[in-house]
């Protein structure tokens, strides 16, 4: 447990009377970079407020390397903020911006001038420092956001949607250019997303968030291959979701059709939801899978097909690389590794993700 | 063709516009530089009236009192007006719209009710004076300072504030070093706007102002009714020339701003 900085206890936050947080438990490690992704409303941002210090939870404790910080004001925290809309100070430049920390703390001239130096190096904006920050783009205002965050050496790092602002290829840029800076200074990243391609790229670990609730916490991998509910299915890249019964140890009865697949330790006849990925069905010739189809839409998506298939009553997403003609008479078929199953929703919490979904 | 006739007569009506407004003015300045009491006949060029004006310690006494006013006035309406954007603009839009109209209405109320209700309220608690004239032009000051500043709220990015707060700064320092300096141009044409409405206000300050005090509008007025002195127009010119001035600082910084926020687009 010695590698814990932050230990989040039981927060609980309303707004209005609307729940935001609930009882909501979460460790963060030492130099971990942890993403917290949902959609808008989730919680996810108010929680970042809550470690960042400017809202305070109705209940449960922060603690930070073991003390308690949950009523320490902002500017106390060891922990700095790289907000959504950059936040420079608009009337200093940009020397003065990523200073304005230091020379709160009242360090030597020599110092900070050697800090605001390297900060400029580490963001990859060099010779920048009499430049004023309303001159700059958007994506170096963001890179200047968290030089000056970063200068003041904090422990750990909240990241608001900082890249939310940028278009895709800069923020592609930006997402290894701050997996590079995480790397090089080796802080703690906190990270706030409702972008799911951003969290698998650069997290340690992703904490789905939902309705004030952790849906599900991993690596980008396990929770990208086995989502535990629906919401994360569904929230994670694109999916088939259907309705299934479990008829026995690998066997899973969808739309009337038995389908083998891997999973194990479900009861007779269970209810449950099967989750398939769209890239793992194969379309193939009439006859040659578990199910046959019509294909009904077909979309060119640059490097794959997006292609609608109607069997019966439901229509499944596939994606492929080669066409299907649209009106043709195609199978489906699929690995049974590639099959999710999950158990249905019993809480009301789980029940409200259903109807997300 | 048609274009220049049609350039020539917009100009023309510009021109034309111009004239109505300032020939009287004009008129005004001259006559304060003729050697003759007459109001018609030009005598040669003086600096007579302005000398007489200056050696006039009633004069100067009501100047006084007006630069007082005009700065004390336009100095605490700065504060509780700035104050009062703040509040505003973090109110939810009902109350904000209700908080516009209560203070939009005694900019468009007609000076003479205000007067007389200011003069009114004040009497209750006070013997008329300095005091119940400043009073009184500090509250229909506030509303043009609210008015300025309002708008460079909306503008701003509130989050600043709280990324000063992050980066180590207590609430009063982060509203000082960071909040303030963004407001600093609305505040600035705020401040003006309320010197020169102080400066230029004659009704409220003739009903609030009681016996012996006197600035420079309602000394004029009483005057006035003894027959008008060349003087006066001398120290009209002043008066004009001052404002016209204040007038030219504030809205210069105001469009100077926008001139910047432009170059960065």
């Amino acid at each position: 447990m010695g590698n814990i900085i932050l230990e989040l206890r039981g927060i609980s936050k309303s707004f209005d009377g609307k729940k935001i947080l609930d009882d909501l438990t979460l460790d963060i490690e030492k130099n971990e970079f942890v993403t917290l992704l949902g959609p808008s409303g989730c919680g996810k941002s108010t929680l970042l407020r809550i470690i960042g210090g400017f809202v305070k939870p109705d209940s449960g404790q922060v603690f930070f390397e073991g003390q308690d910080i949950t009523l320490l004001p902002p500017e106390k925290r060891q922990v700095h903020t790289v907000f959504q809309k950059y936040s420079l100070f608009p009337h200093m430049n940009v020397s003065d911006n990523i200073a304005f920390g230091l020379k709160l703390k009242k360090k030597p001239k020599e110092y900070i001038n050697e800090k605001v130096r390297y900060a400029l190096h580490l963001v990859n904006m060099d010779g920048y420092g009499d430049r004023m920050t309303t001159s700059l783009s958007g994506g170096q205002q963001q890179r200047i956001a968290i030089a000056r965050a970063i200068v003041n050496e904090p422990k750990m790092l909240l990241l608001d949607e900082p890249l939310g602002a940028l278009d895709l290829k800069l923020r592609h840029e930006m997402q290894r250019e701050l997996m590079r800076i995480k790397h090089e200074v080796g802080i703690t990243f906190v990270y706030v997303t409702h972008d799911q391609e951003e969290a698998l790229t650069m997290s340690d670990r992703i904490v789905v968030m939902n309705q004030g609730i952790i849906q599900q916490m991993g690596t980008s991998k396990s929770i990208y291959d086995e989502p535990q509910n629906a919401f994360v299915a569904d929230f994670i890249g694109d999916s088939n979701i259907i309705n299934g019964i479990m008829l026995k140890d690998r066997l899973v009865l969808i739309q009337g059709i038995e389908v083998e697949c891997v999973d194990e330790g479900f009861d007779a006849n269970e209810p449950v939801d099967v989750v398939i990925r769209p890239e793992d069905l194969i379309i193939g010739t009439k006859g040659s899978g578990f199910t046959n189809g019509i294909v009904t839409n077909l979309i060119y998506k640059g490097a794959y097909y997006d292609i609608s298939v109607t069997a019966g009553t439901h229509e499944w997403s596939v994606q492929s690389n080669v066409p299907a003609a649209v009106n043709s008479e195609v199978s489906l078929s699929i690995d049974p590794e590639n099959i999710q199953i999950m158990r249905k929703p019993k809480s009301s919490d789980e029940e409200v993700i259903d109807k997300l979904g | 063709m048609v274009d220049k006739l049609t350039d020539f007569i917009s100009r023309f009506y510009v021109a034309i516009i111009a004239v109505f407004l300032y020939a009287p003015i004009a008129v005004l300045i001259v006559l304060s530089f003729n050697k003759s009491r007459s109001r018609v006949v030009w005598e040669g060029f003086t600096l007579d009236w302005y000398i007489s004006l200056i050696h006039n310690r009633q004069i100067q006494s009501a100047l006084m009192t007006t630069l007082a006013l005009a700065f004390l006035s336009a100095f605490i309406s700065l504060i509780i007006g700035t104050a009062a954007a703040l509040g505003i603009s973090s109110m939810k839009r009902r109350s904000h719209r209700t908080m516009m109209v209560l203070t939009n209405i005694p900019m468009l109320n007609a000076d003479i009710v205000t007067g007389i209700a200011l003069m009114l309220w004040m009497i209750q608690f006070m013997p008329l004076g300095f005091n119940s004239v400043l009073l009184s032009h500090i509250t229909f000051n506030i509303p043009y300072v609210i008015l300025a500043v309002l708008p460079k709220v909306k503008m701003m990015n509130l989050s600043i504030y709280n990324a000063g707060r992050d980066l180590g700064a207590g609430p009063l320092r982060a509203f000082f070093m960071l909040i303030l300096p963004q407001l600093k141009d609305g505040m600035l044409s705020g401040f003006f706007m309320a010197f020169t409405m102080s400066m230029d206000d004659f009704v409220i300050t003739y009903f609030t102002k009681g016996a012996g005090v006197n600035t420079l509008s309602t000394m004029i007025y009483g005057e006035i009714r003894k027959g008008i002195k060349p003087e006066m127009y001398a120290l009209s010119t002043i008066i004009f020339t001052v404002v016209f001035g204040v007038l030219l600082v504030a809205n210069g910084n105001t469009i100077g701003t926008k001139e910047r926020k432009r170059g960065y687009e």
